[in-house]
């Protein structure tokens, strides 16, 4: 170790409540207010998600309270087809952006980023903060469009053009609600974007002395290619919510078209182009699939190698395949777009790197396989989440290569199909990767151990309840059933509505079941274990430091790299592995140079 | 596979306590693997350095959206109506490139000045309050081809064409204002004498990308308006 006084450290400690807990130049609390945030979030989510599929199950059920959130979009607690589409916009647009892309990214990344580097803060703690804050006030301005007369907006998380910009006659919501909807996205872009500008710099500048770039963990490089990520599509998906503004408050008509006739009335623009909006959109939001996935490929190979008691078969080979995935998902925008009356060629051109990604991530599910074979796993509810993550990224991937061929996602793009497809390995996938992330790191977070039974159980219902809520979806799909309906009156679809009983049986129970989870965190939080420094036996920098981290992360003094980050398998003084910062000489069979 | 064994690095004594405040392991310190550190520096660059670029790549990432929408725009319907640019523009882009000049002349009288000639430099932040008044008079030019639009009927909404014009415009000219802001930084840490290199360096890289970005855009304007 090497002393600390000789940096010029950017902030002192916290003298204020104010700025300890709330406008925190810290990292770490920073990491934490973006977890506090995810988790309320999700918790909203899954209730809105709640109601749609009651509502899909029961479909002249009243549904106790929901009048009070609207009486014109629930009368009586039954809700309108209009506001089936205003909660499927918000559990959408919710879950994607302040859930999948906050927790896995900015919050774990905050928290531990600029520890595994050996950081004491991140560069710019002030941009930092303004991050979260912004990230925070465009959620407050999402959920305030609940409490306008019409409701939030219909237009799903897509928001596709004409509709997003042609105002209320499109439907209730679709007027002040889209325009909130917007700033909303537009201001949660910005605080991405602060992020972004903060874990580069940390990732190339700010690692200690001996951390190349291959001694970063996996879950650093995820991070860091995540942010190039977040980079580039939040750059793009800003200017296009800028329009959208404009479209409504402005009178331009960017992407509206001439002579459009919206519920009998002629909408005054002209020649607008609905296109548009689809292009910037899925520029930016194929990469945000891989924005929600790539920090979980990275957070469970660090859990499952901590587990097996050894590195990767190829640690730089997952390197490359998430590099790989980041850069193809830009190619691959267009398969979103095969309905849109796309040239078959064009569609060729989108639909060959939609298959050719599919390596990096077939080569990624090969190496977490071969190298959890043989291996003495040990079980635990982070690793039985990473495996978890695995079981839903390769299922929800099967699909995948389906839908990557136009004549096969044509008939299937507006059915039940697709949406199986993503909420399996975009969303569950995801989700179990912040399970793993959370039973692994809450520890050296809140310096207090989580309940390992209740983690197991958490687990088990739901893995088995995610399967059960989302497998039938792909059946429902390939039977034709439409996605996006709040009733199903057609014939051929009256058959199918037990499915979708099951369906709701299981996402309430399985909704249920992530109350333990809650329980346990917040149980655990004051009243649990105290947490040891180590206790997965760990070697990457963060176990190194003490539980919880004191506010310069390292106590005033850095440390310094000596080995590859995952030094498992090797017999040395404190047990089969060495620590990162230990200046120990072991030999090992598994040093990747 | 391998088999290595770790020799305990040696920690370079030849530190440099004014660079960065972390540790070595920065962007172009490929510190080998095997544990010899005396190749590598002992510090890193300041994180200023990469970060300007995040930023700038940022911007350009946003305006290419811009251009793309603009040309998908303009090739998908048979509304759009060209007009000419105000003169004013092209007198315009001669204050920011010569506030570029300007810029250049203030960041080596600033480094004869903090190299320790004070004697040679009497007053380091002149050209950077002449950098700073030719932004403004940028932004007040900008301004007055906006008043010269308005006067002949081009409103934002009125055709796509100006909608473009004005959204690019006033999106750079709000970028151009944050530079400024970032030159009032540089100036008040001049004037306590706390001003680091990268500090004015990233400043000016940002500066100067203005320029270029505008030229860019009064190019595309000319081309597609």
């Amino acid at each position: 170790m090497h002393d600390l006084a000789a940096h010029a450290v950017h902030h002192g400690p916290p003298t204020s409540f104010i700025r300890k807990y709330v406008f925190s130049l810290d990292h770490k609390v920073i990491g934490k207010q973006y977890y506090a945030l995810a988790l309320v979030a999700a918790l909203c989510g899954m209730v809105l998600s709640w109601m749609m599929r009651i509502h899909l199950a029961w479909n002249s059920a009243a549904i106790p309270g929901l009048q009070l959130l609207s009486k014109t979009g629930a009368p009586g607690g039954v809700m309108t087809p209009e506001y089936y589409l205003q909660l499927m916009t918000m559990h959408g647009t919710i879950m994607v952006f302040f859930v999948l892309t906050t927790a896995p990214f900015a919050a774990f990344g905050n928290f531990f980023l600029p520890i595994q580097v050996g950081a004491e803060d991140m560069p710019f703690p002030r941009f930092n903060m303004m991050s979260f804050w912004v990230t925070f006030a465009g959620f407050l301005v999402l959920m305030s469009s609940f409490t306008l007369s019409d409701g939030p907006t219909l237009g799903g998380w897509t928001q596709y053009a004409p509709l997003n910009a042609v105002g209320s006659i499109a439907g209730p919501g679709q007027g002040l609600g889209v325009v909130l909807w917007a700033a909303s996205i537009a201001l949660f872009c910005v605080g991405q974007l602060l992020g972004s500008l903060n874990f580069i710099p940390t990732t190339l500048d700010l690692r200690v002395k001996g951390m190349s770039l291959m001694r970063l963990p996996l879950s650093a490089w995820a991070w860091f290619i995540t942010s190039c990520m977040g980079l580039t599509a939040f750059a793009v998906l800003m200017p296009a919510c800028i329009l959208v503004i404009l479209d409504h408050v402005a009178g331009t008509s960017f992407f509206v078209p001439s002579g459009l006739v919206v519920s009998d009335q002629l909408v005054p623009h002209s020649g607008g182009s609905t296109l548009l909006w689809q292009h910037l959109f899925w520029f930016f939001g194929h990469p945000e699939v891989y924005i929600a996935i790539v920090p979980g490929i990275g957070i469970v190979s660090h859990v499952l190698i901590t587990n097996m008691r050894k590195p990767m078969l190829s640690q730089r080979v997952l390197i490359y395949c998430m590099g790989a995935l980041a850069v193809l998902s830009y190619m691959v925008y267009g398969h979103h777009m095969f309905v849109s009356g796309m040239n078959p060629i064009s569609a060729l051109a989108f639909s060959f790197p939609t298959l050719v990604i599919t390596i990096p991530a077939t080569i990624t599910v090969l190496i977490w396989t071969f190298s959890l074979y043989g291996s003495k796993l040990r079980i635990n509810s982070a690793s039985l989440f990473a495996l978890g993550f695995i079981s839903m990224f390769v299922s929800g991937g099967v699909s995948g290569f389906f839908l990557a061929q136009p004549s096969v996602d044509i008939p299937l793009h507006a059915t039940y199909f697709v949406v199986g497809h993503f909420h399996m390995v975009m969303g569950v996938a995801a989700m179990f990767g912040i399970f793993a992330a959370t039973y692994f790191w809450a520890p050296k977070m809140f310096g207090r151990m989580m309940n390992e039974t209740l983690g197991r159980a958490h687990f088990w219902l739901s893995f088995v309840g995610t399967y059960c809520i989302f497998m039938p979806f792909h059946y429902l799909g390939m039977a034709g059933n439409v996605r996006r309906y709040s009733s199903f009156v057609d014939d051929f679809l009256q058959p199918l509505i037990p499915v979708h009983r099951f369906i709701t049986v299981a996402a309430l129970l399985t909704g249920a079941a992530q109350l333990i989870f809650v329980y346990n965190l917040i149980h655990s939080r004051f009243w649990g274990e105290p947490a040891p420094d180590n206790p997965w036996e760990a070697t990457s920098l963060e176990w190194s430091t003490a539980t919880p981290p004191p506010w310069d992360n390292f106590g005033g003094k850095l440390p310094v790299v000596y080995h590859d980050p995952y030094q498992y398998g090797v017999q040395s003084s404190v047990g089969d592995y060495v620590m990162q910062a230990s200046p120990e000489q072991v030999k090992t069979e598994h040093d990747e140079k | 596979m391998a088999t290595t064994v770790h020799e305990p690095p040696q920690i370079d004594p030849r530190r440099l306590r004014d660079q960065g405040h972390s540790g070595n392991g920065g962007w172009g310190k490929f510190v080998p693997t095997d544990g010899d550190l005396h190749v590598a520096l002992d510090h890193s660059p300041p994180p200023s350095s990469s970060a300007i670029y995040v930023v700038l790549f940022a911007i350009t990432m946003m305006f290419a959206a811009f251009t793309s929408a603009l040309i998908v725009r303009k090739g998908s319907s048979l509304d759009w109506r060209t007009f000419t640019l105000p003169s004013i523009l092209y007198f315009n882009t001669l204050l920011l490139l010569a506030s570029s000049v300007t810029l250049e002349v203030a960041r080596r009288r600033i480094a004869t000045f903090m190299g320790g000639l004070k004697s040679q430099v009497e007053s380091p932040a002149r050209w950077l309050y002449v950098t700073l008044f030719l932004g403004l008079l940028f932004v007040a030019g900008q301004y007055a081809a906006w008043s010269q639009l308005r006067a002949e009927g081009l409103y934002l909404a009125t055709n796509p064409s100006s909608s473009f014009f004005y959204v690019l415009t006033v999106t750079h000219a709000l970028h151009v204002l944050g530079g400024l802001g970032g030159l009032i930084y540089v100036i008040r840490k001049l004037s306590k004498s706390v001003l680091h290199r990268n500090q004015l360096v990233a400043t000016a890289r940002y500066w100067h990308f203005m320029g270029i970005l505008w030229l860019y855009l009064l190019l595309l304007l000319w081309m597609k308006i």
